[in-house]
């Protein structure tokens, strides 16, 4: 048999978005190359910070990603904070993890429902889904509708929120605006639990291909609080380090076929960041409903099967809306909105847990409060390598596969680390190349085939 | 253009809609999908035929309908909108991005070689253009909806309106109007808190005023704003510096016409 090699084109991912393929060289032997290539639009957001006020970091980071904005304003003022060593407490501190609340709600709620769900039931997407399932979709868009209200109160809207500021936030709300929200927070937090069973009840494809060969999880480990905010920096293969000292332990390089820059761990390589690398690592610091729907359904740690992170993603909604019902019941608004922030010459970087995993910013300011450099580290350029070693290390075993069936697959394997909603879909173009000529593809859709209408 | 030039949604039953993403963050494509209440029932009035960030399922066009979200900031990005716009009947463009430049335009200020090389390790592995370019500077557009992000009740109202063929009624004034509505006391005048609120274009509902904090322009310039007489205020009554008034220009609207305008007329004035 003539040697073949078959390109998957994937279309687009966030802040790893743009034009992206995905390269497999293989032949009788076995798989002999993956790439994931991804050719990002650049948007130079690290080059174009410098200069800018540094109260408007959470601002301009925000418009990285418009699926979780939060998690960019988190990292960016907990890094200015950190550089001007200031530790809003309290009330702000607790209403910053509402807010990070209602957007792992809305953003998890998207990817279960818009675009991994459909998935597993074999769907297109949620609306054809809705035909046959319309419980589902409608309960799940009643459950990311809750986040986005939590999201929409505390920061202002839904997209980029307004309020976030370095030092706390430019209004704080009433403990009557919160609890006006507790009875939809109720009702959404008992059809995640519904929903939770429903995803552990999935066919999940096997892992075997990944028995031997073990990611290392990282996250954030907090000593009393599944983490999101704040945390010492840890992995399955026992790193324990401060955000202070990401740079030192995590390399980023730049790839030919990538504008993502990839991120290995510089001891051991390639690493996983997301969902099952937090409940891995702090299974037991799920609120208390959360664990025990865990135990229920004998769901165990470590969850070494990505094929299972909706399960995971479920849960942690759970968790969210009881931590959130948690802060809200205890609320009492704080005396100032905001501490007092006053620039200086400094330098500062902090860690939060985006939806998707760990990110990471780092800042230099001048004495006027301009920002002098700037570094962002993306959950998703994170998981680049992990992904590649997931198709590298499942497709040996699928070669037989007829096209269809294997490009499904491949889009399965990526899409549970939710890199971006864009990729959720069928964002992946297989060529079988027989030493022929590839296959037209349509400019605008993607779409090999027909040439576009006149 | 497209050739088949009957009326929409009267040979198609069912009007095909397209969204179509450039160079952005994806947050205003996202305000379709946080539509929770009506997309099920859009879903069923309109053949959604392309729409990557929720369905697998593409179809070829012409589309009724193209949402257009982001700015033109690539090689392929420059062939890709001729096609959407050859294969629509009607292009909206969405978002910041896409009617101004967004954020990334802050290269047009600057050297995007320089960009490239603090970014990234191996600029000759990036193709990127000098400039990015909204829409309206590539192709014709048919309507503008400003926002970064867009207003997702706005966005209803647009695809609504062309579905029925009549014009969209999308407010032009200023924030100070919603802010007026929303009974808030005025930040600027109460307490001397710099606002873009009279040049700044509705839609937002007036939220930064409303949560003590000036309006910092992400819905870009409203119908003949008068932003000169603006950034004189910041600068002779509010003593705002002129790095201060520049940023404020140029965050996430910079091509807006009035607002380049204005700041490199105030980027020369501070350099001289």
């Amino acid at each position: 048999m003539a040697d073949r090699s078959k390109t998957i084109k994937v279309d687009y991912l966030a802040r790893v978005e743009g034009e992206g393929a995905l390269h497999i060289d293989y032949d009788d032997s076995g798989v002999q190359n993956v790439q994931l290539k991804i050719f990002e639009p650049p948007r130079f957001f690290e080059a174009l910070l410098r200069g800018r006020d540094y109260l408007e970091a959470p601002d301009i980071t925000a418009r990285i990603c418009g699926i979780c904005p939060v998690a960019y304003q988190m990292s960016a003022v907990h890094a200015m904070e950190n550089a001007l060593n200031l530790k809003p407490g309290g009330a702000l501190r607790m209403l910053r993890r509402l807010l990070y609340c209602g957007e792992w709600i809305e953003s998890h709620m998207l990817h279960i429902s818009m675009l991994h769900a459909p998935d597993f039931l074999g769907y297109p997407n949620a609306v054809a889904m809705a035909k046959d399932h319309p419980e589902i979709v409608k309960n799940a868009l009643e459950i990311k509708k809750a986040g986005n209200a939590l999201v929409r109160l505390i920061g202002g809207r839904e997209v980029h929120p307004i309020n976030v500021r370095v030092g706390g936030f430019y209004k704080v709300p009433e403990a009557r605006e919160l609890t006006a929200l507790v009875a939809q927070l109720e009702m959404a937090r008992g059809l995640t639990e519904q929903l939770v069973r429903w995803s552990a009840a999935l066919p999940f494809p096997s892992y075997e291909w990944r028995r031997d060969n073990h990611y290392e999880f990282v996250a954030l480990t907090h000593p009393s609080e599944y983490p999101m905010n704040e945390g010492r920096i840890t992995s399955s293969a026992g790193l324990n380090i401060s955000a202070q000292d990401y740079e030192n332990h995590f390399a980023e390089e730049h790839v030919a076929h990538s504008t993502a820059l990839h991120c290995t761990l510089r001891e051991r390589g390639a690493y996983l960041v997301g969902p099952i690398a937090r409940y891995n690592l702090n299974r037991d610091k799920l609120s208390p409903r959360a664990l025990q729907l865990a135990e229920e359904i004998n769901f165990t740690a470590p969850c070494l099967n990505p094929f299972q992170s909706i399960l995971v993603r479920s849960l942690e909604v759970l968790h969210a809306f009881e931590e959130a019902l948690h802060i809200i019941d205890r609320y009492q608004p704080p005396a100032e909105p905001h501490l007092k922030t006053e620039p200086r010459t400094a330098s500062g970087c902090a860690a939060t847990e985006a939806p998707r995993g760990l990110l990471y910013h780092r800042y230099d300011i001048d004495e006027k409060g301009k920002i002098t450099t700037a570094k962002i580290v993306a959950p998703t350029s994170q998981n680049q390598k992990t992904i590649e070693d997931d198709l590298r290390l499942m497709l040996p075993s699928f070669m037989h596969f007829p096209e269809d069936k294997l490009q499904g697959l491949c889009e399965r394997a990526i899409r549970n680390y939710d890199p971006c909603i864009s990729c959720s879909t069928h964002f992946l173009q297989l060529h079988l190349n027989y030493g022929q000529a590839q296959s037209k593809q349509s400019m605008v859709t993607g779409k090999p085939g027909q040439p576009p209408a006149r | 253009m497209v050739s088949n030039q009957q009326p929409i949604a009267s040979s198609n039953p069912t009007p095909k809609l397209a969204i179509w993403k450039f160079t952005s963050c994806d947050g205003c494509q996202l305000s379709l999908l946080d539509c929770e209440d009506e997309l099920l029932s859009l879903a069923a009035q309109v053949d959604i035929a392309y729409f990557l960030e929720a369905s697998s399922e593409v179809k070829e066009g012409p589309f009724d309908i193209s949402l257009v979200e982001g700015s033109i900031t690539t090689p392929s990005d420059e062939e890709r909108i001729l096609e959407v716009r050859r294969q629509s009947r009607f292009l909206i463009s969405i978002g910041a991005c896409a009617t101004a430049g967004g954020i990334q335009a802050l290269r047009n200020f600057a050297d995007v070689q320089e960009f490239t090389d603090v970014v990234y390790a191996h600029p000759e592995y990036i193709a990127t253009l000098k400039e990015s370019t909204p829409i309206s500077g590539r192709v014709a557009v048919d309507f503008e909806l400003q926002g970064c992000p867009i207003n997702k009740h706005q966005l209803l109202e647009v695809i609504s309106a062309f579905l029925h063929r009549r014009a969209p009624q999308v407010a032009n004034h200023s924030v100070c109007i919603d802010c007026k509505l929303r009974g808030n006391v005025c930040i600027w005048v109460a307490h001397g808190t710099p606002c873009m609120g009279p040049v700044t274009h509705a839609g937002c509902g007036a939220i930064c005023p409303s949560y003590n904090r000036g309006c910092y322009a992400c819905y870009g310039p409203k119908e003949n704003p008068n932003t000169e007489s603006l950034c004189h205020w910041w600068d002779e009554k509010l003593n705002v510096e002129n790095t201060l008034i520049v940023e404020n220009l140029r965050n996430f609207n910079p091509l807006a016409p009035s607002f380049k305008v204005q700041s490199e007329d105030r980027q020369e004035d501070g350099e001289r």
